[in-house]
């Protein structure tokens, strides 16, 4: 069942905005509050509210389950597969071989207050965006899977 | 009678909890060295000014893994329950 013409057009003005914000609370975990997480869950938010928005089979005609299954399993391959890396450069798991090493994301901070760069931060940035994609997924995913057993159930 | 009960034991638990909280030194733990690590050392080594997101991913890296399992595996569960759900049906668009 859709939502009215008001609803759809809000949600689709307002999905853009949610997508960016959360996207730039992914990006700037480093810096300010936030992270892969909240920021994952904020553009998980925004696929919720497509999913009220518009009927189930217009929802699936939009939204793959497959493609964000793929998105979860990357998200954490690609967390798992950053900090492995640590290894295979003779470290322990989990360091952070690429902070001060003048390459991405390596530009070194100095102590104190200062006003943040983005190009900062090691295998932080990283991280980040491997949970931030493995969130988003998983709770679009989770939000797609119950509305199919609601939509089923109603069939019944 | 069971009601009065009921608020008795509520208020002695409050009481317990209150008893405890009194001793409690909020914002000025005795034993600091931890905090004074990353709040020295924390800018330099993980070259990022986010002391929390330098602990959550580098210090305390495999809390975050864990995490994220939990959440993968969670998800898994909800896909395996609505999938056994929906069994059968020739027109599920996976």
């Amino acid at each position: 069942m859709r939502m009215s013409k008001i609803v759809r057009f809000s949600a689709d003005m307002l999905f853009g905005a949610i997508l960016i914000f959360g996207l730039y609370v992914i990006m700037h975990g480093h810096l300010t509050p936030g992270g892969g997480f909240q920021g994952g869950a904020v553009v998980a938010t925004g696929v919720a509210l497509v999913i009220v928005a518009y009927s189930y089979e217009e929802v699936l005609g939009m939204i793959k389950k497959s493609i964000l299954m793929l998105q979860e399993s990357a998200g954490l391959v690609m967390f798992a597969g950053v900090a492995l890396i640590a290894l295979g450069l003779g470290t322990t798991f989990f360091f952070n071989y690429l902070a001060n090493s003048g390459s991405l994301f390596g530009i070194p901070v100095p102590f104190g207050p200062n006003p943040g760069e983005l190009n900062t931060g090691g295998v932080l940035p990283l991280m980040n965006i491997a949970v931030g994609i493995e969130v988003w997924g998983g709770l679009a995913i989770v939000i797609l899977y119950m509305l199919s057993g609601i939509a089923h159930a109603e069939e019944a | 009678m069971r009601k009065i009960l009921s608020l008795i034991a509520i208020i002695l638990f409050g009481v317990f909890l209150s008893l405890i909280a009194i001793d409690l030194t909020f914002g000025v733990p005795e034993n600091s060295r931890m905090d004074d690590y990353f709040i020295q050392n924390g800018q330099e080594q993980a070259a990022t000014n986010n002391i929390v997101t330098s602990v959550v991913f580098d210090y305390r890296g495999f809390d975050t893994l864990g995490e994220s399992t939990v959440l993968f595996t969670a998800v898994i569960g909800v896909a395996l329950m609505y999938r056994k759900l929906t069994r059968g049906d020739a027109d599920e668009n996976e």
